[in-house]
C-alpha cells in the first residue's frame, strides 16, 4: 500500500490502464462467444463485427438444450472430468506426500521417469494408446478416457502436490506425533487441513484439463452416446454449414462448470493458511 | 518420575557419523542443557530422545525401560520446537489441548487443564486467536503451554528462544527457569547460547562434532574446563589462549616472559596458556607480565573490555570491572592471575592443577 501511495498519480493511472487493457484483451474472445450466442442467426453475418447486436435472442440456448445431444455430452464430460480430477488428485496427493517426506530407494528414478513421460508429444503416443485401449475393449467408453487422462495428469499433479506438502513445515507433524498422533493421524488432522488449498488447486487444474481435452476424446470415442463435450461441439459443424449461434451457445454453457468449480475452490486457494505455524 | 539413561548412543546417516558413544544419566527433575556449536549433533540427540529420529546404536532407557523403538506418542515427553510448530488451523486453546483431544480426554478436563496453563502463561485473553494473530513471544508461550498441559515425564526444548529478540529472550528464559522450579520436572534443553546454558542448567553437556566434551555444573565448566574447546566455548568474552613453551621455572610466553604457574601434574607438556579476560588486570608497569597497546576499548558501563595487542604474544582481551579510563592507543600493562590460569597440552586437554 505504501508503494502505491508514494508513486505519482500518473504512474498509478498508467498501471491501471495497462491492467485494464490486459483484462479486455484476455476476456474479448469470451465476450465474442457470448455475443454470438445471443445474436439471432440472421444477424450474425449481416451485422458483421458490430460490438453489440441490435436484437437479442435465447433461441440458440433453447435449441442446444432441447433439440441436440448437448446434455448427454455435458453429462459425459462431467463424469470424465470429475472422475479424472478425483482419481488423479488422490494418487498425486499420496505420491506427492511420499516424495516430500520420505527418502526411499528409487525415489530419484521414479521422479525422472515421471518427468520423461512429460517429454513426448501426445501425437507420438496416440497410436499405441489407441491400440492398448482397443485391445482392452474399452473403445467408446468413458472409462478409457478417465484412465488415459489420469495417467497423463498424474506426473504434473504429483509435482504440484509435492510442492504444497513441501510448504508445510515438518515440525508440525513432529509436534503432532509427540502430542500423541500416529503418523497417519498427524497427516489427517494436521497436514490434510493445511493442504486443502493445494488439493483444491490440483482438482481445479485437472478438472479443466480433462474438461477441454479433445485429441484423445476424438480418437477413442466414436459413438454419440459416449462423446464428451469438445467432441460434441464438432457435431455443430456439418458438411455444408456451421451452426455458429448454437455452437457458441453450447460453448457458453460449457464454461459454466469450470466457472462454478473455480468459484467453489477459490476460498481454498487463498494463500497464507500456514502463516503463524512457524516463525516466518 | 523420569530417570533418563543414554548408553553408548550413536547416530549415523549412512556412512556419516553424527553422534558417537554418548553416555549420559539424567536424574529425575534435573535441568540438563545440551550446548555446542552448530552441527555438533545436539538437536539430533534431542530428537532421538523424543523419538523423532531413529537411534542407530546404543541403548536408551527411561526409568529402566528400553525406549529405542517406542514411538514418540508413547514416550510421554513434550517438546517445544525452535519454530514453535503451532497448528495454524487451530486456535490457541485447541493448540494447547490437542494432546488431550488425541487422547480422548473429557471436555471438562481439557478445558480445565488448558485454562490452568493459559493462566500460568498469561494467555487467558488470547485463547480464541489463531497462531497467525499472535506475536513471536505469544507463540512461544503457546508452545510452552502445549507442553505444560501434557504434564509429561520430561520436557524437551529445542532452541526455544533463538527466534525471539534479545529483551524477550531474557524474559522467556526467566519464565522457563520459573517453570522448572514450579513443576520440578525433568527438562532437556538444547541451545547454542552459552548464557542460556549457564543460567538455566543444573548440569551442562558440552557437545562438539558428535562427542561429549564435558558434563558438569555451570561452575564446573567455567572453573575446570576439561579441554580447550570447553574453555573457549563457556564464558563470555572468550578465554584468551596464548602459546607457551615449557621451562623449568614455569611457562614461557612467546615474547620470553616466564610465568610461574606453580607445579602442575604433567606440566612438561604445557603448550598453551588459557586465561579468561576477567582474570587479567591492568596494573602499574613494574607489576606487569605483559606490556601492550590498547587497540580497541569497549565501554559497556558495568565493564570495560580492552582489546590489547602485546608484541610477540598477540592479541589479548582484558576485562576490567566498571568504567576504566583508557583510550585507544594507550599503553596497557597486564598482569595475569596465575591462580586462575589454565594450561593445555598439545592435544588441547587441560593439565590438572
Amino acid at each position: 500500500m505504501n508503494a502505491l501511495r508514494q508513486s505519482s498519480p500518473l504512474a498509478v493511472t498508467g498501471k491501471y490502464l495497462a491492467l485494464a487493457f490486459y483484462v479486455a484483451f484476455a476476456l474479448f474472445p469470451l465476450y465474442w462467444l457470448a455475443k454470438i450466442a445471443v445474436t439471432p442467426d440472421k444477424l450474425i453475418f449481416s451485422e458483421g463485427t458490430a460490438l453489440i447486436p441490435s436484437r437479442f435472442t435465447f433461441e440458440n440456448f433453447q435449441t442446444v438444450l432441447l433439440q441436440t445431444d448437448f446434455l448427454a455430452y455435458f453429462r459425459n464430460s462431467l463424469i470424465v472430468s470429475i472422475g479424472t480430477a478425483a482419481i488423479t488428485t488422490v494418487i498425486a496427493a499420496a505420491a506427492g506426500y511420499a516424495f516430500s517426506r520420505f527418502d526411499f530407494r528409487g525415489k530419484r528414478l521414479i521422479i525422472a521417469l515421471m518427468l520423461i513421460t512429460q517429454m513426448f508429444p501426445l501425437l507420438m503416443i496416440i497410436a499405441p494408446i489407441y491400440k492398448i485401449v482397443a485391445t482392452l475393449g474399452l473403445l467408446n467408453s468413458l472409462t478409457s478416457l478417465i484412465i488415459v487422462y489420469t495417467a497423463f495428469n498424474i506426473p504434473f499433479a504429483t509435482f504440484l502436490m509435492q510442492s504444497f506438502f513441501d510448504g508445510i513445515p515438518k515440525d508440525l507433524e513432529d509436534a503432532g506425533m509427540i502430542d500423541g498422533c500416529t503418523r497417519f493421524e498427524a497427516l489427517r488432522k494436521i497436514v490434510l487441513p493445511l493442504t486443502l488449498p493445494g488439493l483444491g488447486a490440483t482438482l481445479g487444474f485437472i478438472f479443466t484439463a480433462a474438461w477441454s481435452e479433445l485429441l484423445f476424446a476424438l480418437m477413442l470415442i466414436n459413438s454419440n452416446d459416449a462423446m464428451t463435450f469438445p467432441v460434441g461441439l464438432l457435431t455443430f459443424v456439418s458438411k455444408f454449414s456451421v451452426d455458429w449461434g448454437q455452437m457458441m451457445a453450447a460453448g457458453v454453457l460449457a464454461l459454466v462448470p469450470s466457472c462454478l468449480f473455480f468459484i467453489f475452490i477459490q476460498r481454498y486457494l487463498v494463500q497464507g493458511l500456514t502463516t503463524g505455524a512457524v516463525k516466518g | 518420575m523420569a530417570g533418563i539413561e543414554l548408553n553408548n548412543i550413536a547416530k549415523s546417516y549412512g556412512s556419516v557419523e553424527v553422534l558417537r558413544d554418548i553416555n549420559l544419566t539424567i536424574e529425575d527433575g534435573e535441568f540438563i542443557v545440551l550446548v555446542g556449536p552448530s552441527g555438533c549433533g545436539k538437536s539430533t540427540l534431542l530428537r532421538m530422545i523424543a523419538g523423532l529420529e531413529p537411534i542407530t546404536g546404543g541403548e536408551f532407557h527411561v526409568d529402566g525401560r528400553r525406549m529405542n523403538e517406542v514411538p514418540p506418542r508413547d514416550r510421554d515427553m513434550a517438546m517445544v520446537f525452535q519454530s514453535y510448530a503451532l497448528y495454524p488451523h487451530m486456535d490457541v486453546s485447541r493448540n494447547m489441548g490437542f494432546s488431550l483431544e488425541i487422547r480422548k480426554a473429557q471436555k471438562e478436563e481439557r478445558s480445565r487443564k488448558v485454562g490452568d496453563a493459559a493462566r500460568t502463561l498469561g494467555l487467558t485473553s488470547l485463547t480464541e486467536r489463531l497462531p497467525r494473530a499472535l506475536s513471536g513471544g505469544q507463540r512461544q508461550r503457546v508452545a510452552m503451554g502445549r507442553a505444560i498441559v501434557r504434564d509429561p515425564s520430561a520436557f524437551l526444548f529445542d532452541e526455544p528462544l533463538s527466534n525471539l529478540d534479545a529483551a524477550l529472550r531474557v524474559e522467556m528464559r526467566l519464565e522457563i527457569a520459573r517453570l522448572h522450579q514450579r513443576l520440578n520436572a525433568t527438562m532437556i534443553y538444547v541451545t547454542h547460547d552459552q548464557v542460556e546454558a549457564l543460567t538455566l542448567a543444573d548440569r551442562i553437556v558440552v557437545l562438539n562434532a558428535g562427542d561429549i566434551q564435558q558434563v558438569g555444573t555451570p561452575l564446573d565448566l567455567y572453573e575446570r574446563p576439561s579441554n580447550k574447546f570447553v574453555a573457549q566455548f563457556i564464558g563470555s568474552p572468550t578465554m584468551n589462549i596464548l602459546g607457551v613453551d615449557q621451562t623449568d621455572h614455569g611457562v614461557k610466553l612467546k615474547d620470553g616472559t616466564i610465568l610461574d604457574v606453580g607445579s602442575r601434574g604433567e606440566q612438561k607438556r604445557a603448550h598453551e596458556l588459557g586465561v579468561r579476560p576477567e582474570h587479567l588486570d591492568v596494573v602499574p608497569e613494574e607489576a606487569a607480565h605483559m606490556k601492550g597497546v590498547a587497540e580497541l576499548v569497549e565501554h559497556l558501563g558495568s565493564d570495560t573490555n580492552i582489546h590489547a595487542s602485546v608484541p610477540g604474544v598477540g592479541p589479548v582481551l582484558v576485562r576490567q570491572h566498571g568504567h576504566f579510563p583508557l583510550k585507544t592507543g594507550d599503553a596497557v600493562n597486564i598482569a595475569v592471575d596465575l591462580e586462575k590460569a589454565h594450561l593445555f597440552g598439545p592435544d588441547g586437554a587441560r593439565l590438572a592443577a
